[in-house]
């Protein structure tokens, strides 16, 4: 791609847009107004993998995706690495992910995270670092199978020449993965539907296409209804009964009698028929205590603790500003580091220390001496680029990535995932909220 | 002593609803302190959803109706026995750790002035059971018996700086100020028999539960009475307010307004 000269490369580059609205694929951004419609920038130039750099990733994955749903069972049970004095029971109780009314619950095969995405960057030819855990409903898959679909529709030679390794298969793990997880209760071929919270949603575009291609229903609330032991959803031939939902809402609005009473996204009565094992929801509520970013520094202790052992992929060395001795560090260092908020999420509330004005520190200065236990630091790190194509030709850019982890009877890992590239030069920001791009990633067959 | 209860909650749709779906936390559990002789609920129309026992150890039980319908009526009856305990709760299989009721709620959110009287109250206690002793006397000082002086959604904050309210607002005050001094604590719903006409109270009431470590338990506080729950309450359920221990929660799919009528009755059938 390189050898492309730059007349054929801006045609090609002009040809995968088109190709992206014509299949309409956009993602909204939040707070920012404008176009909702916007299209979030695609790179021709893919990120690749060999199959030996993607065995140890796979394995480093899985490993993390099965320790986070062991403490998942753990502290909804019987809360054993907290009596063990391996983390603070503080930390996890007190955290406002944490659902009291699912303590006791154990979910169908101890699934809480069904599909976990995490994120990793590069910082070394071996050393990969996980920036964090999204174990509740993590977006962007549906780039990851866009992006291959147009890759192979522009280059059909390069995927017939190469042994790249196929992610079509996604949408149908997917399915037989939450078909695994059928409830207690389901006695023939289970039902799946997604509930989203409807089309003004900025991810609305991936539900309806992972619905249609799993060839499952795509709900809302309004379209559900519980009776006695089911949940119902309505059909022009009548009320199916449901057996699993893969929701793309936040536990907050799932159940206006279990949770927030003002809600009008989510199915009066759905909280009982979960608990009661008529229904198994994916992720399961009270599965975001797992993915936390104070949680986050626990991540390899429970590996060691629940699987006995050693963390394959590394965390990024965290500081809790909640700890004195973490705070005094981070704030005499805020010019060298990053600091995110604890619950924050799509790159909003941050620091970027080595990219910030004075004021900007200060600024943010004031806030963390505001608030410490709401802010974690991490050192600004040197991470990877890959070649990009940019208005000057083509150029290094960070990127990150993305996999998606499905976790039910089976544990499975499509090779590839969501490249994300930060355009900017010498940005580290790659969300697609802030301006950030994708890529088609590629594992090589060996 | 052996309670006999009868319940009933009589909802009234102003246009028929398409249907209703509740969540019922309106069977006692079995402790040591009490134990459920009988026990019926029954719905009108009502289809029974799913039952479970959750992790703190309370009986839910699901019902729907199926509409279009314009009233239906929830009746509860049933015996227990009881023993006075001073309150301990013993012997309840719960999995909730006790840590989890610091947790604020919107109700129970403790202000500067609730913040000062649960420091003050703990400031004197010789242990936990002292200070909560103290705690209870304190908000029964500070709120007076009033029935509607307050509402449903009244917070805790707001009944303390009003200085009125009901057994509701006495549990959440004291819940407030209880957490805000670090202890545990939580709501607890319930029945309470009438022994004598000076007693405060209704039938369907409420108190406050707080966690004793020394004990390793957790002890029953009724602010509203200034004592500790004995063999004349029976214990439904708990949370961590009002809402969250609520025995009934539902909602009908409907247009209208509703209206609800409420009956209990509790006495003593054995001494």
């Amino acid at each position: 791609m390189r050898a492309m000269p730059a007349e054929l490369r801006q045609m090609k580059q002009a040809e995968a847009e088109a190709l992206f609205r014509r299949i309409g694929i956009t993602f909204a951004v939040y707070g920012e107004g404008g176009d909702p419609d916007r299209l979030i920038p695609f790179d021709m130039f893919p990120r690749v993998f060999t199959g030996a750099e993607w065995a140890r990733l796979e394995r480093g994955i899985k490993q993390r995706a099965r320790a986070l749903n062991a403490f998942l069972v753990d502290v909804y049970g019987r809360g054993e690495i907290v009596r063990a004095g391996r983390i603070p029971a503080r930390l996890v109780y007190l955290n406002e992910a944490y659902e009291k009314a699912v303590v006791g619950f154990v979910p169908p095969r101890g699934v809480y995270s069904h599909i976990v995405g995490i994120d990793l960057v590069r910082t070394g030819p071996d050393q990969f670092y996980v920036l964090e855990d999204n174990c509740r409903t993590p977006s962007g898959v549906s780039y990851m199978l866009e992006n291959r679909e147009i890759m192979m529709r522009m280059f059909p030679a390069i995927f017939r020449e190469n042994r790249i390794q196929p992610v079509e298969r996604y949408p149908e793990l997917l399915r037989r993965t939450l078909a695994s997880v059928a409830p207690a209760k389901c006695d023939s071929a289970p039902t799946v539907a997604i509930l989203t919270p409807g089309h003004y949603n900025s991810a609305y575009y991936e539900h309806s296409f992972l619905a249609d291609l799993m060839g499952v229903e795509l709900v809302e609330g309004q379209d559900l209804f519980v009776e006695g032991e089911f949940c119902y959803m309505r059909t022009t031939e009548g009320p199916k009964k449901l057996d699993v939902i893969y929701r793309r809402i936040d536990d907050a609005f799932l159940d206006p009698l279990c949770f927030r009473p003002d809600s009008a996204l989510g199915v009066p009565g759905l909280m009982d028929v979960y608990r009661s094992g008529g229904i198994t929801i994916a992720s399961a509520p009270g599965a975001g205590v797992a993915d936390d970013k104070a949680i986050y520094t626990y991540v390899p202790e429970m590996v060691r603790f629940y699987l006995g052992e050693e963390p394959i992929l590394e965390n990024v060395p965290t500081w809790q500003c909640a700890k004195d001795d973490d705070l005094k560090y981070v704030l005499e260092n805020l010019g060298e580091l990053v600091v995110k908020e604890v619950h924050g999420s799509g790159g909003y509330g941050m620091l970027v220390g080595p990219k910030s004005t004075k004021d900007q520190i200060e600024a943010f200065r004031a806030k963390i001496e505001e608030d410490p236990s709401n802010y974690i630091a991490q050192p600004t790190l040197a991470l990877s680029t890959c070649p990009t194509f940019v208005e000057q030709g083509i150029a290094p850019r960070h990127v990150d990535l993305r996999p998606y982890c499905l976790v039910g009877e089976r544990i499975e890992l499509v090779p590839g995932g969501l490249t994300r590239v930060a355009l900017k030069e010498g940005s580290l920001v790659v969300n697609s909220s802030q301006g950030g791009g994708v890529k088609d990633t590629w594992v090589l067959a060996e | 002593m052996i309670l006999s209860v009868t319940h009933t909650t009589l909802y009234r749709y102003d246009v028929p609803v398409r249907g209703v779906v509740q969540s019922h936390r309106l069977t006692p559990a079995s402790f040591a302190t009490q134990r459920p002789l009988r026990w019926q609920v029954s719905v009108s129309d009502g289809i029974p959803g799913g039952s479970f026992r959750d992790g703190a150890g309370d009986w839910i039980q699901g019902y729907s109706v199926a509409g279009p319908v314009s009233e239906i009526t929830v009746h509860v009856e049933g015996e227990v026995e009881t023993e006075d305990c001073a309150g301990v709760l013993r012997g309840h299989r719960e999995t909730v750790p006790p840590i989890v009721y610091l947790r604020r709620t919107d109700a129970t959110r403790a202000d500067s002035a609730l913040k000062t009287l649960g420091r003050e109250a703990v400031s004197g206690g010789a242990d936990t059971l002292d200070q909560a002793h103290r705690l209870m006397g304190a908000v029964a000082d500070a709120i007076l018996y009033r029935p509607g002086a307050t509402h449903a959604a009244t917070t805790a904050a707001e009944a303390l700086e009003l200085g009125e309210g009901v057994c509701q607002d006495h549990a959440h005050a004291m819940i407030a100020a209880a957490r805000s001094t670090g202890l545990p604590a939580r709501y607890v719903s319930g029945y309470l028999m009438a022994a004598d006409a000076g007693t405060r109270h209704e039938a369907a009431h409420a108190w406050a539960e707080i966690w004793v470590d020394g004990l390793g338990a957790w002890v029953g506080f009724d602010p509203a009475n200034r004592c500790c729950p004995d063999d004349r309450y029976i214990r439904l359920g708990s949370g961590l307010d009002a809402r969250d221990a609520a025995p009934i929660r539902g909602t009908a799919r409907g247009t209208g307004g509703e209206s609800l009528d409420v009956t209990v009755a509790i006495q003593a059938v054995q001494q």
